[in-house]
């Protein structure tokens, strides 16, 4: 068993690494109406959890597992069709990685920092950070399972004025969807680079173009 | 201070003096303070007086919109390259202190990109009294009030007031016409800050900037001594 406490480290949304800034496209879901309320973003978590979600935590656990980080990254690649979420999480890789080597420092980091200087994937640096807190792939995924929703249910709180404990009871809701899809994400890792799941959410890429563009938005992404 | 470079050889880590290949990083100040009371006319104002002298950059922190690195653009009183916007997430005091990776990264890129630099801005989107900047992210910090946001502010205090490197008290020249007492904001500031200096400014006025500017040099000269 893994330090539980290490992981409440690297999971709690205070860690510095960039996340306040991003909504994970519940800006754009807001503006167009489809998050109104709490049974909306109770509906928006669940569909990023699914999609995007499933598909990173695997591809942190893969990293937490040990597997290659460039062949992880080019995976990560191709997983992105929308340049502006490519960029965003090469972004958020970056800043994670300067507050990752900060906290736990290891060698394996600094090797990631050295071959992507502009940032590689987070997914890929929250495994490699996972690694070097002394973390499993297991932790890894349910790690990336919690920021898929609760960074936009922060960012929906902002956005509407949403009650937080309306929003912090959407995310207890799906605790139990929350476990599975990093259950599953550990699983697919197991299975090696060529198993990892590729679920996507198509008007997540499409609104997130769309959100890049925007001249006033309170958030990056 | 991370003064162990061990785990430094790919870009600084937070607040290190010094730059991977060896160089001394350029000095970094915060400019904070409520929303309109000239933040983003005192960086155009220390850049027009320093630009000729020193190497310079700004990074922007603008809470909604792109507005204030766009009016350092629209004023050109730096080429494009020299200035970055950073977004905050709604939270400008959280993005230049509780957690300044954007920050860091805007500042590192521009001196990969422009350097070797001198001195960089970086400027707060506009917050309450209590916005402050991280030691991780800032060398130093000004905070910019104005005289018609009350004369009251710095007898309130709060952590910006009381404890920037350097209170600046701004459109002096609208004092007479919003009642506000000049000599007890002086008076409330000293007591409230100690020997911590505060400079009254009017940016209106011709080199209405020196007194901010001549702090600035006064700063870069310890940090290059």
């Amino acid at each position: 068993m893994t330090s539980r406490s290490a992981l409440l480290v690297l999971a709690d949304g205070r860690f510095p690494a960039g996340g306040h800034a991003h909504s994970g496209g519940a800006e754009a879901a807001v503006r167009a109406g489809r998050v109104k309320d709490a049974a909306g973003l109770e509906s928006f978590c669940r569909g990023r959890l699914h999609t995007t979600g499933l598909t990173s935590a695997a591809l942190a656990a893969a990293a937490a597992y040990g597997l290659d980080p460039a062949a992880l990254d080019a995976a990560a690649d191709a997983r992105t069709p929308s340049p502006a979420l490519r960029a965003v999480a090469r972004r958020l890789g970056r800043q994670l990685m300067r507050a990752a080597r900060a906290t736990w420092p290891s060698a394996r980091l600094d090797a990631l920092a050295a071959m992507y200087p502009r940032g590689a994937h987070q997914p890929v640096v929250l495994g490699t950070t996972a690694l070097a807190a002394g973390l499993d792939a297991e932790d890894a995924a349910y790690c990336v399972a919690y920021e898929t929703v609760g960074g936009p249910a922060t960012a929906v709180v902002r956005l509407l004025g949403l009650d937080p404990y309306q929003a912090t009871a959407v995310l207890a809701r799906l605790v139990p969807e929350m476990d599975q899809v990093a259950e599953r994400a550990a699983a697919a890792a197991r299975q090696g680079i060529d198993a990892l799941p590729a679920a996507s959410a198509p008007l997540l890429d499409l609104t997130a173009e769309q959100h890049a563009a925007w001249p006033v938005r309170l958030f990056a992404s | 201070m991370h003064l162990d470079h061990g785990h430094t050889s790919h870009g600084a880590i937070s607040a290190d003096a010094r730059r991977p290949d060896g160089t001394r990083r350029a000095l970094r100040i915060g400019l904070g303070g409520p929303v309109g009371s000239g933040k983003t006319a005192t960086v155009a104002a220390l850049c027009r007086v320093l630009r000729d002298t020193l190497s310079l950059a700004v990074v922007t922190n603008d809470i909604y919109t792109r507005e204030d690195a766009e009016f350092l653009l629209r004023n050109a009183v730096l080429p494009p390259e020299r200035i970055q916007a950073v977004e905050t997430g709604a939270c400008p005091h959280t993005a230049i202190r509780d957690d300044i990776s954007a920050n860091l990264e805007a500042v590192e890129d521009l001196e990969d990109t422009v350097g070797p630099l001198d001195l960089i801005l970086v400027e707060s989107g506009g917050d309450n009294l209590t916005a402050t900047f991280s030691k991780g992210l800032v060398d130093a910090q000004i905070f910019v009030i104005d005289v018609a946001g009350g004369d009251d502010i710095p007898r309130k205090g709060g952590p910006g007031v009381t404890t920037a490197d350097l209170l600046v008290i701004n459109k002096t020249d609208l004092a007479p016409h919003v009642g506000s007492d000049l000599a007890r904001m002086a008076r409330d500031a000293g007591e409230q800050r100690g020997e911590l200096p505060v400079a009254f400014t009017s940016l209106r006025a011709e080199d209405g900037i020196a007194p901010v500017a001549d702090w600035v040099r006064a700063q870069l000269g310890a940090w290059t001594a």
